[in-house]
């Protein structure tokens, strides 16, 4: 950022389209949806105004207005208040929607009021004709002082004109306010306070004293006299109304002048659709109809794919194997990074599918009608209706969906929905279920439709939503927080999803979800391949001790071989770790090769797949090239001379990868979130024993 | 006096000028003013929340808010 760029903060109600704009001034990325509360968190992109002149442009959580009643609010505050010439913004640009202005328009006069230059930018303007609506936009600039711009972010019309309003507005640097606030409520009381400081605005003296929120900048005497105000609470609060209520008196005014809706346009498609989406009986079925499909499709869309992707690789790794010289280096590629990589991307197919399902869902708002029938649910459970948003979107991954809870204004019922989480099953869940699914349940369809694997994996992500309900329930119970519970939601207008925006959504988080487990699947592979083929004195007689042992049983060439790889596997340091934690692991119906899985996956879940594949080719001898599946299937447990991964070792694993929390970047967000160690300390424990016992009981019934 | 909460499905009402203390700010803001039109388009199937439509927002609230404010029916 240079010092001549012109700052510019994006602000308008939620579901404006700001984020939208942004990606196109800035040519990122963003997430876009259609439900008030998608974007939490502050984010800067840098956009080419001219030739000469960029813009740091930053983009904001939406709000109705300056006063803030939740997390994701109080950042645009704060981030108006602040009077700080590097960081505050130079020009704001309003976005506000075409379909409803009026609303839109309060906090455009709030934020005039704060005399910084100010762009309006109505939005949606492709949706004008077919709802009627028309506008005088010349009377409009007049009335408001301000210069308007007339946009579609989806469309890509008007961008250049807001780009060239942008740089007018910085350089004539015009700042007026609209309404003010003194005239008619109070004036006496309104000039005490002016009086108070010459620096700010009385807006902002006005802010100040309502929202408790004070910039470095103001003296310790100012400050006294303004805390002043502050004693006659009622007094505050009468006036806070009264100053909504005058202001949208002016709105009014205004728009009588400039805007028109005919009203005979208006169609009705939204409240037909209410109608099917909220209705008492219909609602609920058309939502678990919904969710039983997208499981379907996760397993019948990728089936396909995903036996290319395996085969591929378990191709690849013996090309490289027949093609690099032996060595060192050659096993380390073919044992444990390809096999390890190998595990993660063959999930992308369905992943993929999930992420776009998800989607679709928040681009249709959908979402908020969900919102709205669980709300009464999730209340009994010490939540709000808000928090299905995160449970929802927490099947893809649990970080952005705990940011998502910043929407929810009581503490105490944001930091269950934080806390619960995490039992949601999310996509790094997925490859571990998908995979030992595919082992112990028969690929069969059940009333002619139905496949049984996807039944069985609706019922886990069932499973994990259900304990969420309920560990909301418990912590519920036993919290001892008092935060007043409030539920206003807006209902947004159903859409078409976008294309273009379902498709970006798709590819940023599945290329996230593939380089984030790389990452992590590169450095373990290495660690565990190395740790795996190296061991103290006992690896090195390993095989000596083998042939010894053997020697009378008239073994054939391969068997031989496969026992020494077993010893040597045994005796390296990972089998010596692996085995020191056997019988820990030993009730719950796992091994030690499990046993390790289990661990590196707490770094994070996905990693249970590429760990199993680097210890098993670590094992098999050279020339073989099955896949990761069929080296599970072939695994045999020697204690019984049976598969490995029977019924019974297939469910308690999926128990406990449902409830144990493995995920660190999780554990960190969490922490950042509440601002102590405590409530992922309490996660991690909690979580962890839960899927102890839980898998332990799984595995002693069902053996 | 009947209040937001007593409207059937479709039924619309006017907002009562005596209920500005009882609105909530937020709801103020979101165009629940004194004077305007209400309808109710939808309550969910446990009773609660309840759907409206007020100065052209559509919103979500609770029965418990919706009880505070008093309207005039038309
Ligand atoms: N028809 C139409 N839809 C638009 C336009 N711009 C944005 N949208 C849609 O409006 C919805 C909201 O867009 P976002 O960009 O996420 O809105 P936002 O203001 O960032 O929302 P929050 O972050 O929740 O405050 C999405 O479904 C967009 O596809 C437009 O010009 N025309
Ligand atoms: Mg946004």
């Amino acid at each position: 950022m240079s010092k001549n760029d012109i700052k510019v903060a994006l602000i308008g109600n939620p579901n404006t389209g700001k984020t939208s704009l942004f990606n196109q001034l800035t040519g990122l990325n963003q997430k876009v949806g259609n439900y008030p509360g998608i974007t939490v968190d502050k984010k800067e992109g840098v956009s080419k105004l001219s030739s000469t002149q960029n813009a740091v442009i930053t983009d904001l959580p939406g709000t109705y207005s300056i006063n803030p009643t939740s997390l994701d609010e109080s950042i645009v505050l704060k981030t108006l208040l602040k009077k700080d010439i590097a960081t505050s913004p130079d020009v704001i640009l309003v976005v506000a929607d075409v379909e409803n202005l009026k609303r839109n328009l309060l906090l455009f006069s709030q934020i005039k009021d704060l005399e910084i230059p100010t762009v309006l930018a109505i939005n949606m303007v492709d949706q004008m004709v077919k709802k009627g609506i028309s506008i005088d936009l010349t009377a409009l600039e007049k009335e408001l002082n301000t210069e308007v711009v007339l946009i579609s972010a989806r469309k890509n019309q008007g961008i250049q004109e807001v780009k060239e309003a942008i740089i007018r507005c910085y350089v004539t640097a015009k700042a007026s306010p609209l309404c003010g606030i003194n005239h008619q409520i109070d004036p006496d009381y309104f000039d005490a306070l002016k009086k108070i400081s010459p620096n700010y605005s009385l807006y902002e003296l006005w802010l100040m004293v309502t929202q408790n929120n004070f910039p470095d900048t103001i003296s310790s005497k100012e400050k006294e006299q303004l805390l002043e105000f502050k004693k006659d609470v009622s007094k505050l609060k009468k006036y806070q109304h009264k100053e909504t209520i005058y202001r949208y008196q002016e709105i009014n005014k205004i728009l009588k002048k400039t805007y028109i809706v005919d009203k005979t346009k208006a169609t009705d498609l939204r409240s037909r659709l209410d109608k099917i989406f909220t209705h008492k009986i219909f609602g609920y079925v058309f939502f678990v109809f919904l969710l039983l499909l997208i499981f379907q499709s996760i397993f019948d869309w990728a089936s396909f794919p995903m036996d290319f992707i395996d085969g591929t690789f378990a191709k690849l790794s013996n090309y490289v194997k027949s093609n690099l010289p032996a060595g060192v280096f050659t096993d380390l590629l073919t044992e444990g990074i390809i096999p390890g990589i190998g595990g993660v991307l063959i999930f992308i197919p369905q992943i993929a599918i999930l992420f776009m399902f998800i989607a679709i869902l928040e681009e249709t708002g959908y979402m908020s009608r969900v919102v709205f029938l669980m709300d009464k649910i999730m209340r009994r459970f010490g939540m709000n209706g808000k928090s299905i948003i995160p449970l929802i979107s927490g099947t893809a991954c649990a970080i952005p969906a705990i940011m998502a809870t910043r929407t929810i204004s009581s503490w105490k019922e944001r930091l269950i929905t934080i806390l619960v989480t995490p039992f949601t099953t999310c996509s790094a869940r997925l490859p571990v279920y998908a995979i030992l699914i595919a082992l112990i349940i028969p690929n069969k369809k059940i009333f002619g439709f139905l496949n049984l694997q996807g039944l069985v994996l609706l019922f886990l992500y069932a499973l994990g939503f259900a304990t969420a309900i309920l560990a909301a329930y418990i912590l519920n119970k036993t919290l001892k927080i008092k935060s007043k519970s409030f539920f206003v939601v807006e209902m947004p207008n159903y859409k078409l999803p976008s294309v273009k925006n379902v498709f970006f959504e798709v590819v940023e988080k599945t290329k996230s979800f593939v380089f984030e487990a790389g990452k992590i699947i590169l450095a373990l592979s290495i660690v565990l391949w190395f740790l795996a083929s190296n061991g103290p004195s006992s690896f090195d007689n390993a095989e000596k001790n083998t042939i010894e042992n053997v020697a009378n049983q008239n073994l054939s060439d391969d068997e031989l071989q496969q026992k020494i790889a077993s010893a040597k596997l045994e005796n390296s340091y990972i089998g010596i770790l692996g085995k020191t934690i056997e019988p820990t692991i030993k009730p719950l119906g796992y091994d030690w090769k499990i046993g390790i899985a289990l661990i590196t996956s707490f770094a994070a879940r996905e990693v249970f797949v590429g760990t199993l594949a680097t210890i098993y080719s670590v094992e098999a001898d050279d020339e073989d090239t099955s896949t990761i599946k069929q080296k599970m299937a072939s695994e045999i447990n020697i204690d019984t001379g049976k598969n490995r991964f029977n019924f019974p070792v297939g469910m308690s694993l999926m128990v406990f990868y449902a409830f144990a929390m493995q995920c660190m970047a999780t554990l960190a967000i969490v922490k950042r979130e509440t601002k102590t160690w405590k409530w992922p300390l309490i996660q991690l424990f909690g979580m962890g024993l839960l899927a102890y016992i839980s898998s332990l009981i799984t595995y002693q019934i069902l053996s | 006096m009947s209040t937001i909460a007593s409207l059937q499905i479709g039924e619309m009402g006017y907002i009562s000028e005596e209920a500005l203390d009882f609105i909530p700010l937020k709801l103020l803001e979101m165009g629940c003013l004194p004077g305007a039109e209400v309808k109710l388009v939808q309550i969910a199937p446990l009773k609660d929340p309840i759907y409206i439509c007020v100065n052209g927002s559509h919103l979500a609230i609770r029965k418990e808010t919706a009880a505070q404010i008093q309207i005039l029916k038309s």
